[in-house]
């Protein structure tokens, strides 16, 4: 009897599903305006090729493995853009595949793109700019962004200094604009958390540092004074490893090297943490980089708001992206949402060394009346976003 | 009165031979503690496969399966010598498993693998594999044997397993990160626990659909901080205890009107738990805090926290 009613009950079901599920079709597509990366004094850590792309491959991955049980169905196809490429002319194709895309470009580029007609009723994610202007007065409704600006990370490392009563910043900042952006980040997160950046040194040095670190840094940081830690902000990771043990005093590094705040590392363990980046090791065959986790969340969170709304419309989706409804399992230990005033992606921010996670940002203590994850990055009252609004 | 007492420490003597214990899994140490339930303290400590997680008792309590997760096997123990007598194939990375009823089968979760792999203990070879969500994880098999239950972390559903085909019949949404499942009104509902979304979904086992849903609220903890795991449920069936995760609590739930009735503060991140035979003590586990706290079931309150090992993680009773 009892396994008479499970069969009529399968029948029925997949009759359901198959009635009410056939139509959704969740194509989605990378595309990547390549960019020519000036030289860095040490070749030790190359840019990967496929950097942000297999983290979107296997987000698609986890999605179609839910899709197959919901009779959903997602593809991913990635477009690449050599230097010098017809951005416009691509992103138009991309477009015409489908209204769901990934970014993997620099700000300037991804405004273009999310102004194109074309893109109106698309839903855009950025990840692979930290850019705060993005987040701020050049926003767009069509363009959300899964990688944390670099003031989120900039917060997450002040919350931790003011922790631990490191009060006295000084900075050694590039002159690429990643650095010089990172830097700003540094001193409006200084200034927000009550901390000095006392102190600033640009980095013009055009020697080999694998040579003669150990002469030069202690001679250019001996100048600061008495501190309790220094900043690093070299993005693109061309001088800063060369700091670390260098210094005139005997202090810890942080920033850009050192202490670093990210928003993934392979050293991010618990939470489940370790299960997401096995199966990306198993995929991609190398470390999951903050671009790779920025772009897996891109692809889940489609996916996300696919499985509970079973709808491919981006208008359905993106209003379900923004409600309180959405909730994305990110491997972090909270729930991860959308801002509504500027489509960032609320995360926590792991404080990590090259073998070990120290801290994970909001710290204990960081309160606030709607979800603690906002005390880092630009929360509503100081957003200049006009186009969420 | 001197004299009565030869025979009341005789008394006392011959109790640790029936002393009934539980037994925790130290993820982080491989090893399991064993806690004497009439003294509260660990009596044993025993080695096991790297990553031991799941833990459950043969129906005769003659032998004891461990998830030896990183082994990539399930180890059987003799819990009397506390020896490996052999290990079971179990595929990739058990996290959890379940015994059903017939003593014999084991359904075990594959947390890297998207499986639930099906082993037969008796000619320890695997009978089947189904393809499940991304992480499986929580199981747990119906009353009757019929059912067995799948829940995947990422894929964020509970899988329902037809245990004669082996084949699912039913795949049902949860809230965020699924982590464990429990049978409970006589196998008339289904109750699993959402670790991310915060919710305990109550399923009707006969239709397969959502009948209730039970959220938390833990005064001056944040509500992203509230995350249940692990739960089991009174001898009458009429109320649930649930590990809430950070929040270092674990919560008291009338299972008939799925109302929260208590909550009793915990070591950090608790995990899983058990009850004493008579269900007059409950076990927790906490992993981050690296102890088990004992609660007193009638009063409702922790009475006596006991160190372990490195990040316990899954309890189990042996009378």
């Amino acid at each position: 009897m009892q396994r008479r009613n499970l069969g009529t009950c399968l029948a029925g079901l997949v009759l359901a599903a198959q009635a009410a599920l056939a139509d959704v079709n969740v194509p989605a597509v990378y595309l990547r305006q390549e960019v020519d990366l000036p030289p860095t004094l040490s070749n030790l850590d190359p840019v990967p090729g496929d950097l942000g792309e297999i983290g979107a491959r296997l987000g698609l991955a986890d999605n179609m493995t839910t899709g197959s049980f919901l009779g959903q169905s997602y593809a991913l196809e990635v477009i690449s853009i050599p230097v010098g490429g017809d951005l416009i002319a691509s992103a138009r194709n991309a477009l015409e595949q489908s209204p769901f895309l990934i970014l993997d470009a620099p700000a300037s580029d991804q405004l273009t793109v999310a102004d194109l007609p074309e893109a109106q009723s698309a839903l855009l994610f950025n990840a692979s700019s930290a850019d705060m202007n993005l987040r701020g007065e050049d926003c767009r409704s069509n363009l959300f962004h899964t990688l944390p600006s670099y003031q989120m990370r900039s917060d997450a490392l002040m919350q931790f200094a003011r922790f631990k009563k490191w009060e006295s910043l000084p900075l050694v900042a590039g002159t690429h604009p990643q650095d010089k952006a990172f830097a700003e980040a540094l001193r409006q997160s200084a200034a927000k958390f009550g901390l000095r950046i006392e102190g600033e040194k640009s980095w013009v040095f055009d020697a080999d540092m694998r040579r003669n670190a150990s002469q030069e840094v202690p001679l250019f940081t001996q100048d600061f004074g008495d501190y309790d830690i220094l900043l690093i902000a070299d993005e693109l990771h061309d001088f800063g490893r060369y700091i670390a043990y260098n210094t005139w005093q005997p202090r810890p590094v942080a920033g850009s090297e050192g202490l670093v705040p990210t928003a993934w590392a392979p050293v991010v363990e618990q939470w489940g943490a370790a299960q997401l980046q096995s199966r990306f090791h198993d995929l991609a065959a190398r470390p999951m980089h903050p671009q790779d986790y920025a772009a897996w969340a891109a692809m889940r969170s489609i996916g996300e708001a696919v499985t509970r709304t079973n709808s491919d419309d981006p208008a359905v989706l993106r209003a379900f992206i923004l409600s309180e409804k959405f909730e994305l399992a990110g491997f972090k230990g909270r729930p991860l949402s959308f801002r509504s005033w500027n489509g960032q992606l609320r995360q926590p921010i792991p404080l990590v060394t090259p073998r070990a996670l120290v801290a994970q940002a909001p710290l204990e203590g960081y309160l606030h009346q709607r979800n603690e994850l906002d005390t880092l990055g630009l929360d509503e009252p100081e957003s200049a976003c006009e186009a969420f609004r | 009165m001197l004299r009565s007492l030869p025979l009341l420490s005789l008394l006392v003597l011959s109790e640790p031979a029936m002393a009934a214990e539980i037994w925790v899994t130290n993820e982080k140490d491989d090893t399991i503690s064993v806690i004497d339930i009439a003294s509260l303290e660990v009596v044993r400590t025993i080695p096991t496969g790297e990553r031991p997680r799941g833990i459950t008792f043969s129906k005769d309590f003659s032998r004891v399966y461990i998830c030896a997760s990183d082994s990539d096997t399930v180890q059987v123990m003799d819990p009397e010598t506390g020896k490996i007598l052999h290990d079971l194939p179990s595929g990739e990375d058990p996290e959890q498993f379940v015994l059903h009823p017939n003593d014999r089968h084991l359904y075990i979760a594959n947390e890297d693998d998207a499986v639930t792999t099906v082993v037969d203990t008796e000619t320890r070879s695997v009978i089947a594999q189904i393809n499940v969500g991304i992480e499986p994880e929580g199981m747990a098999v119906s009353p009757d044997g019929k059912i067995a239950i799948t829940t995947s972390e990422t894929t964020n559903m509970a899988h329902w397993i037809d245990t004669e085909t082996r084949q699912l019949f039913a795949n049902t949404l949860v809230d965020s990160r699924p982590r464990h499942a429990e049978f409970t009104a006589g196998g008339s509902e289904l109750w699993v626990s959402s670790e991310i979304g915060g919710t305990i979904t109550v399923f009707d086992t006969g239709t397969q659909t959502e009948k209730g849903k039970i959220e938390f609220e833990v005064q001056g903890v944040h509500p992203d901080r509230v995350q249940p795991v692990g739960f089991e449920f009174t001898a009458d069936e009429k109320t649930a205890f649930v590990a809430l995760g950070p929040s270092n609590h674990v919560a008291v739930v009338n299972a008939e009107t799925l109302e929260v009735e208590d909550y009793i503060l915990v070591g950090r991140r608790v995990w899983h738990m058990a009850f004493s035979p008579d269900k007059s003590l409950l076990f927790t586990t906490n992993g981050v805090s690296g102890d088990v706290t004992v609660i007193d079931v009638a009063k409702r309150e922790a009475i006596k926290s006991i160190k372990v090992g490195r990040f316990p993680w899954g309890a189990a009773l042996r009378p």
